[in-house]
């Protein structure tokens, strides 16, 4: 018996510790489907939720013992990247500027027009009671490090439960959402991803108003699997957070779907694919969102104020300019407001030079002249019958007469 | 019982390392695994506590020590992630075990052997990982992807081998 043991004790010493280790992930895999067994679908649907007591003092002492030297090294790269970005790679910065110029003009050229809807919208939810969340703070946070898994979507942020974070809370970026708070440590959080096997979020499609349940997988892709075939669900639809799994506010960019085919493990439903509108693999900075509530924050309330005010001041302005501007074609507007097929004809009869089919390409011909004067056209005579210091000769009798 | 001689394999190629090196060495590399991704996200194909685990379980030529030393460094790794702890403890245990187990009967000092030895490691913890997964722990989303395993374990050989002589810098004789 001694010398079986000495012979087979390396493998015997192997089958104890995988055994062990075995024994170690049943237990802790039978937590959260005990967990989970309880709760409504879609408020399940975010799922990776923390591990239980045990396992969590196991995974702290190992994230406080490596996040400390991510920190540095972090820290260590921003100020590398920073005297780099600062002051060596300056190539592109002007153009940068000039393109980001134009883009704060067409922002708020949009902000403008997309307030009186915004207002109207609010209008419309005040009188049926709908509840909206509205983001009223955010936490900014940088990322230190990953899982180092190709399988774990796992992210580290450098803030903590120090800073007002806590498990389940939403993270985005301005492109969209990202994923949710895991678990958190004094001063630094454990960030899921959506695209984790163990994620999940509930989604609505933006033209078919389709609801459907948003989960990760080991791979990293983001899928709907819990969607029959349905013929209006197209590439290239929008996809936003529907606020029903009670963590991500309603209406935040998730992404656009890329692809839909039948899905292989769960028939009849569809396996549609979703590009993350936000780029999950290079995550440098991310906003946890710490606060929602029902009204609009104090500050939005004034932007969108602002903006509304200078929509009504744009319309006024606008209005004003076409009372003062001439109307070119009342008479045809009158007559072609009955009969709406014939307004094009009409429209380039009344224009000089214009191009048959394609409105307002000539120029506009000029109307019939009421109370002719010398200034008419065509009432001057012509120039080699004009003698120096002679008078000028009267206008004849029927262009006199009042019309 | 087996008896020594002076000759033998084992005690003829038999190394050992100062404990800061067997202790930090496995520390840097998944410090390394953890950081480089962020800024290089291909990077995460690469699978240095892999590599440190071979190394060192080849290194020793010792099965049990190879096996502790997968297994700690497996669950480290687990630490930093949301699995439950054992997923890599038990992939990474087994191939320390098979790796101080393949080391009594190849001369690891070869470049083409230690690149064998880490192609073929890499593919069989894919293979263990896919097992664990689809079978432990019942995750269905999780596929086995053969070219990008063979991608994945081609990687590991081009970091493993600067690695290596790296770290056979360390090594001191039993």
């Amino acid at each position: 018996m001694d010398s079986f043991f000495t012979r087979f004790k390396n493998p015997m010493v192997l089958i104890a510790i995988v055994l062990t280790q075995v024994i170690a992930l049943a237990i802790q895999v039978q937590r959260p489907a005990r967990d989970a067994a309880g709760g409504a679908r879609e408020m399940d649907a975010t799922g990776g939720g923390p591990d239980g007591r045990k396992v969590t003092l196991l995974r702290r002492w190992t994230i406080l013992g490596i996040t400390p030297v991510e920190r540095v090294v972090h820290g260590s790269s921003l100020k590398v990247r920073g005297v780099w970005d600062g002051y060596i790679d300056l190539r592109h910065t002007h153009q940068q500027n000039e393109q980001l110029k134009q883009d704060v003009a067409r922002l708020r050229e949009e902000q403008a027009s997309f307030a009186e809807d915004a207002a109207q919208g609010r209008r419309l939810q005040t009188l049926l009671a709908f509840k909206q969340q509205y983001v009223t703070s955010t936490v900014a946070a940088q990322v230190i490090g990953t899982s180092g898994s190709e399988r774990s979507h796992v992210l580290y942020l450098d803030k903590g439960s120090d800073d007002g974070l806590k498990p389940e809370q939403p993270v985005i970026t301005p492109d969209g959402v990202v994923g949710k708070i895991r678990d958190v440590f004094p001063h630094t959080a454990q960030l899921l991803l959506i695209n984790d096997a163990t994620a999940g979020a509930g989604v609505i499609l933006t033209s078919t108003r389709v609801r459907g349940i948003l989960r990760g997988s080991a791979t990293g892709q983001v899928q709907i699997n819990n969607l029959t075939a349905d013929s209006r669900i197209k590439p290239g639809e929008q996809v936003v957070t529907s606020g029903g799994d009670m963590v991500f506010p309603r209406g935040l960019p998730v992404g656009v779907i890329e692809s839909i085919a039948p899905d292989p493990l769960h028939q009849p439903y569809t396996a549609i694919r979703i590009k993350p509108a936000a780029n999950l693999a290079r995550l440098e900075e991310v906003l946890v969102i710490t606060g929602t509530s029902s009204t609009l924050p104090p500050t939005a309330a004034q932007d969108a104020a602002d903006a509304e005010a200078a929509a009504q001041a744009n319309q006024r302005a606008a209005d004003l300019i076409a009372e003062k501007l001439p109307s070119l074609h009342s008479n045809a507007s009158d007559s072609t407001a009955a009969n709406g097929a014939e307004k094009p004809a009409e429209d380039t009869e009344s224009q000089v030079g214009s191009v048959s089919g394609i409105p307002n390409s000539g120029l506009p011909r000029p109307k019939p002249i009421l109370h002719p004067d010398r200034f008419s056209p065509g009432a001057t005579p012509p120039a080699e019958d004009l003698r120096p210091g002679a008078a000028a000769e009267p206008l004849p009798a029927q262009s006199q007469k009042p019309q | 019982m087996v008896e020594h001689s002076y000759t033998s394999r084992e005690e003829l190629d038999q190394y050992g390392f100062h404990p800061g090196v067997t202790l930090l060495a496995p520390l840097a590399c998944i410090l390394l695994q953890a950081v480089l991704p962020k800024t290089f996200p291909w990077l995460i194909s690469i699978d240095l506590p892999l590599i440190a685990t071979i190394f060192f379980a080849v290194s020793r030529r010792n099965p049990i020590a190879g096996t502790v030393t997968g297994t700690l460094i497996g669950l480290f790794q687990d630490g930093l992630t949301n699995h439950p702890f054992g997923v890599d403890g038990i992939a990474k245990g087994i191939i320390g075990y098979v790796a101080a187990s393949v080391g009594f009967a190849v001369d690891i000092e070869s470049l083409i052997n230690r690149m064998l030895l880490v192609f073929t490691l890499s593919l069989f913890q894919g293979g263990l990982l896919y097992l664990i997964a689809h079978w432990l722990l019942g995750d269905p989303t999780y596929r086995l992807q053969p070219l990008h395993q063979v991608i994945c374990a081609v990687a590991n050989c081009v970091v493993a081998i600067p690695l290596f002589y790296l770290l056979d810098t360390f090594r001191t004789r039993d």
